[in-house]
């Protein structure tokens, strides 16, 4: 459990790096945002909107610790200050209203991929040499996409051309939201195309990552051996060679996680989305900052959510960590 | 193999920007009476809606997203060098506060940050534009070069320097630093292709400088100018297209090496482990 428990800190320490970084970066970047902001709009906004703007950076005339003090005090309350966009709604409840959309889209995306591409790697590292080796240049050229271009690609494709798939939003403007089967089937054909953009823009790296180590383990004495006592083809490459192989690949999803957010945020931009990126492209339209900081916050604190449950899993699955005397 | 194709493709760009625009000559953002023509022996990719030729957007695009690509990793990779070597030869205090600063800002995810600090810029020009990139692409390569500067500063060389009486900035500099010059070039091609993907994110977003023509400032006007509904293909996927180009040598570059030193990854067909199916 210590393993966990060092962990547990230092995400606790990125959390509080990632919460001060959003507090310093409107006062360490050249200008004042309430001013760009006034100048931007050219002095189309309202009053109270400056107003809140002002109190949600916690910028006044008091001491910069104790606007820190008062951010953070803002922040243990989940107050996010109001949005320009949807004044004067909060940015917590934009936040909350479509989070749920982007975390059920990129997670089944991201767990998709995972399964996918990992197992082409196991496979094709078994394989070497047979026709699956037609992949790999497939897979580096897919590494480096943009996620968005991926995006515009499949609407081009399947929403325009063949008409197979909507291009936009979550539901059909025919069906009302609801616990109904007609709903639920609705948000999963809207939840295609966008899903399979994140699918295969972030499959190559877990295929090239995998293959590597799992090429690297097949030379291991211990597979040779399983090989030797006779074990069937299969059981040698999933239970022996595999299972060892994915300790390294979690590790290495664990950190690109911070990547695949980012294009997803870009993906959901291209399919009207009514996720958080959505949302933030909005924030960045209407120089919405408190919007954009209050996303990027939340973003963060997801993204580690996610290392911290990368890192339940590794413990699971590898032994050692579990072992009490270090 | 994979080292000279990889090389070839990012030969074949690096001219692209530095000498297409010197052949084109003409200029990326004149617009003509030909809106949104299909590629033609005129225009090779088409015009734009606004009659603007899609071929020498991209030879003029290349100059600011591989410019922005190549500064930004130049900023990035200063950062990671500075960080990397410092922390892994003191060790100690140091190297725990910088592993802990780089471990955080690998963790965080960088577009959201880039896309938050681009917001607050006053001017989004193409310097300010690498520089905000370079502020959070720089602690993947912190992390390699740390963990090779552990390493290499064991060895009797360094060892000896410091025997000789050589100072520490001098033995990480002018000792260290040329050993782990192949580490640095590494990290320093996969910098530029992720910036080169951050800068056309931004743009896509409208949070560069779109007055200026980049892939991704290309790709922006083709969706807002319903490219897609129009079904001009011509129009938005070269410049993907290219970025996927260049991030495809790159890899290739990095394989070949990484093929180098583990030959066990090589696709070479092996008698053994065809038996093995």
């Amino acid at each position: 459990m210590r393993f966990l428990a060092r962990r547990l800190g230092f995400y606790l320490l990125t959390a509080w790096a990632a919460i001060t970084l959003n507090f310093l970066i409107p006062r360490l970047m050249p200008g004042d945002p309430v001013e760009l902001l006034v100048a931007r709009m050219k002095g189309n906004v309202e009053p109270e909107a400056i107003d809140a703007m002002r109190r949600a950076f916690g910028i006044s005339d008091a001491s910069l610790w104790q606007q820190y003090l008062d951010y953070l005090g803002n922040l243990a309350r989940g107050e996010l200050g109001r949005s320009i966009t949807f004044f004067p709604t909060e940015v917590s409840t934009v936040i909350a209203d479509s989070l749920p959309w982007t975390v059920a889209l990129v997670g089944v995306a991201t767990l998709i991929s995972y399964l996918i591409g990992t197992s082409l790697g196991v496979l094709m590292a078994w394989k070497r040499g047979t026709w699956l080796d037609g992949v790999l240049p497939a897979a580096t050229f897919m590494h480096a996409v943009p996620y968005f271009w991926v995006a515009l690609a499949l609407v081009f494709v399947f929403g325009v051309t063949l008409q197979w798939f909507p291009v936009s939003r979550a539901y059909g403007l025919d069906v009302m939201p609801g616990m109904t089967g007609e709903f639920a089937a609705s948000v999963l054909y809207h939840a295609a195309l966008p899903a399979i953009t994140i699918v295969i823009a972030s499959m190559a790296d877990r295929i090239l990552g995998m293959r590597n180590v799992m090429v690297t383990t097949l030379g291991e004495d211990y597979v040779v051996m399983a090989e030797a006592k006779g074990l069937t083809s299969r059981r040698v490459m999933w239970a022996y060679a595999a299972r060892n192989a994915i300790l390294p690949n979690i590790t290495s999803f664990a950190l690109s996680l911070g990547f695949v957010v980012g294009g997803s945020v870009l993906t959901e931009i291209v399919f009207s989305y009514p996720g958080i990126g959505s949302m933030l492209l909005k924030g960045v339209e209407n120089e919405d900052f408190p919007l954009m900081q209050g996303i990027f916050l939340v973003i963060s604190l997801a993204v580690l959510v996610a290392n911290f449950l990368a890192d339940l899993a590794y413990v699971v699955l590898d032994p050692r960590t579990r072992q009490e005397s270090e | 193999m994979k080292i000279k194709i990889g090389f070839g493709i990012l030969v074949f760009f690096a001219l692209m920007a530095l000498v297409g625009p010197l052949l084109i000559g003409a200029d990326p953002a004149a617009t003509s009476e030909d809106g949104l023509q299909g590629p033609s022996a005129e225009h090779w990719l088409g015009t734009t809606q606004t009659g603007q030729d899609i071929l020498t957007q991209i030879v003029y695009g290349a100059r600011i997203s591989m410019g922005v690509g190549v500064l930004s990793a130049v900023i990035a990779n200063l950062l990671a060098i500075l960080v990397g070597l410092v922390g892994g030869y003191f060790g100690g205090a140091v190297d725990e506060v910088l592993s802990v600063l780089t471990n955080i800002f690998l963790v965080l995810p960088a577009l959201p940050l880039i896309i938050v600090l681009a917001g607050y810029l006053p001017q989004r020009g193409v310097g300010s534009v690498a520089v905000v990139i370079a502020v959070t692409g720089w602690a993947w390569g912190a992390r390699v070069l740390r963990a090779q500067t552990l390493s290499v500063r064991r060895r009797d060389f360094v060892q000896a320097a410091r025997a000789s009486g050589e100072g520490p900035l001098r033995i990480i500099f002018f000792e260290i630093m040329p050993v782990l010059l192949p580490v640095i070039a590494t990290s320093f091609l996969a910098t530029v292709v992720a910036a080169i993907l951050a800068e056309a994110g931004l743009s896509f977003l409208g949070l560069a400088d779109l007055s200026t023509v980049s892939w991704g400032s290309m790709l922006y006007f083709a969706q807002n100018g319903q490219a897609l509904l129009i079904g001009a293909w011509w129009w938005f996927i070269p410049p993907g297209l290219c970025i996927a180009l260049i991030g495809t040598g790159l890899a290739l570059v990095n394989f070949g090496i990484d093929e180098i030193a583990n030959p066990r990854l090589r696709t070479v067909k092996v008698k053994v482990r065809k038996a093995r199916t």
